[in-house]
């Protein structure tokens, strides 16, 4: 079993197993990815219930939560990946990192922007220095440094060592930020805009949004694999096999 | 082992020291910067009494904070120009301890003079008298702190020659969190609130701080010297 696992970890060293293998999860993904988010958005805006406060405005729920959903757990395995590649000196987990950094970054600017429209009807004001707001600025503050820090160095391989240990400082970071952000909250503001809790939704509410969920997912790890092969062909294309692909016209 | 580990640490420590005396102005820089900072507020907002007070913790503490920023730089550029870094890196000593070391004395020569002006800055700005004392308590915890997270930033970007607004950009999003209970420690101790909370959390910060900032920022210098 053990012997297994190492042979299955060892091929991940491989950017040619990699580009081969992805190629049959893709369609997958995208197929996944394409009925999730079309029946959530569907059953989401048109079929599920309005909610007895909010009316039809709470539907922006069904892009809002999956995106802020993702904005946070595309950092987690940002973080993951970084320290593979600090450990283990995987490309591929370099590649992930470099790969997952812009799309989390996106997810967390749509969740603050969803964020934003949701709050001008609901909290009649499109920011408030409340404390989930507070800590996904945060969030994309890092997901910049981490960006950044990926483009600053002229070598590939130490910009991605780098940025790879800012992602898991950044991680060690998101807990006492989301805490020192709650904490301080309730120091400054009495508990008005609790919005953000939930209250106990009914299934025709909550399954869409699941779905989407799963949607975002599935659409996130399309994305991860389609940005990490084109960065596999990029790094490789001096090997034999990138140029024999190219020479085909794949 | 245990000696030489320590005698590395004093070693490493009055090295610094010693440097940085040798250049007195670039002591100085930061502590005017403080300075000129904290007195931009009343000039640029207003020097309203009632406002400077409530704004005071607050704004000494960003203050503060870019001061320790800018001085950040000066951290380990100097001995990564000079190849010294790199003897540092394959000395038999614990890297961990030579960036514990450096980062002690950084914070002692501008974490230190920043904690012992806050109180003439707390007069400008109208702080409460009694929140002075609480202030400087707060960047004593706070400021070793920012001098340990500005580590990892200054070794991960003292390989290249765009550090300075780079560090600014990882650095400041990780240095949030101390702000807030920094400030928040003063404004609970003006408001006549139970503040030792805030303390004994901001003094968990800096133990966390010391434990794990030192392994980040010496990986860091391990990658910043082999490129």
């Amino acid at each position: 079993m053990w012997q297994r696992f190492k042979a299955w970890f060892h091929k991940w060293a491989s950017p040619k197993w990699f580009f081969d293998m992805s190629a049959s999860w893709m369609p997958w993904l995208k197929g996944i990815a394409i009925a999730c988010m079309v029946t959530g958005v569907i059953w989401g805006l048109a079929f599920a219930p309005q909610d007895y406060q909010q009316g039809n405005s709470f539907r922006i729920i069904y892009l809002h939560v999956p995106a802020a959903i993702l904005a946070q757990s595309v950092f987690m395995m940002m973080a993951v990946a970084g320290f593979v590649n600090l450990v283990w000196r995987l490309k591929l987990a370099d590649l992930a990192v470099k790969a997952a950094a812009p799309i989390g970054a996106w997810m967390c600017f749509l969740a603050l922007f969803t964020g934003a429209v949701w709050g001008k009807p609901t909290w009649g004001t499109w920011w408030v220095w409340d404390a989930r707001l507070t800590s996904m600025l945060i969030l994309l503050f890092l997901y910049f440094a981490v960006m950044a820090l990926h483009g600053a160095f002229t070598d590939a391989t130490t910009g991605g060592r780098a940025a790879s240990i800012m992602a898991i400082v950044g991680t060690i970071n998101i807990p006492i930020i989301k805490f020192s952000v709650e904490w301080w909250n309730t120091l400054h503001q009495p508990a008005t805009f609790k919005l953000t809790e939930k209250p106990a939704m009914p299934p025709e509410m909550w399954v869409p949004l699941l779905i989407m969920v799963i949607g975002f997912y599935c659409y996130f790890g399309y994305l991860l694999l389609y940005r990490m092969r084109n960065e596999v062909m990029e790094r490789e294309q001096r090997t034999q096999w990138v140029r024999e692909l190219v020479r085909k016209g794949v | 082992m245990n000696a030489t580990v320590s005698a590395a640490f004093t070693a490493q420590l009055r090295r610094d020291l010693l440097l940085s005396f040798r250049r007195r102005q670039d002591l100085a820089n930061p502590l005017i910067f403080f300075v000129i900072v904290v007195s931009l507020f009343p000039l640029g907002v207003t020097p309203d009494k009632e406002f400077l007070s409530q704004a005071a913790a607050g704004v000494i503490w960003v203050a503060a904070l870019l001061a320790t920023l800018l001085s950040l730089d000066g951290l380990f550029r100097a001995d990564y120009e000079d190849g010294a870094l790199e003897q540092m890196v394959i000395a038999p000593q614990p890297l961990f301890m030579v960036v514990l070391a450096k980062t002690l004395a950084h914070w002692l020569v501008t974490g230190l003079p920043l904690l012992l002006l806050s109180p003439v800055l707390g007069v400008m700005m109208f702080l409460p008298a009694d929140a002075t004392g609480v202030l400087m308590l707060s960047l004593l915890i706070g400021t070793p702190v920012l001098s340990l997270i500005g580590a990892i930033g200054a070794a991960l970007t003292v390989g290249l020659r765009v550090g300075g607004v780079l560090v600014s950009l990882l650095v400041l999003p990780l240095y949030i969190p101390v702000l807030i209970f920094g400030t928040g420690t003063v404004q609970m101790a003006i408001n006549g609130q139970p503040w030792t909370g805030h303390v004994a959390l901001m003094l968990a910060f800096l133990a966390l701080a010391i434990g794990l900032a030192p392994i980040a920022a010496s990986a860091a210098l391990r990658i910043s010297v082999s490129n």
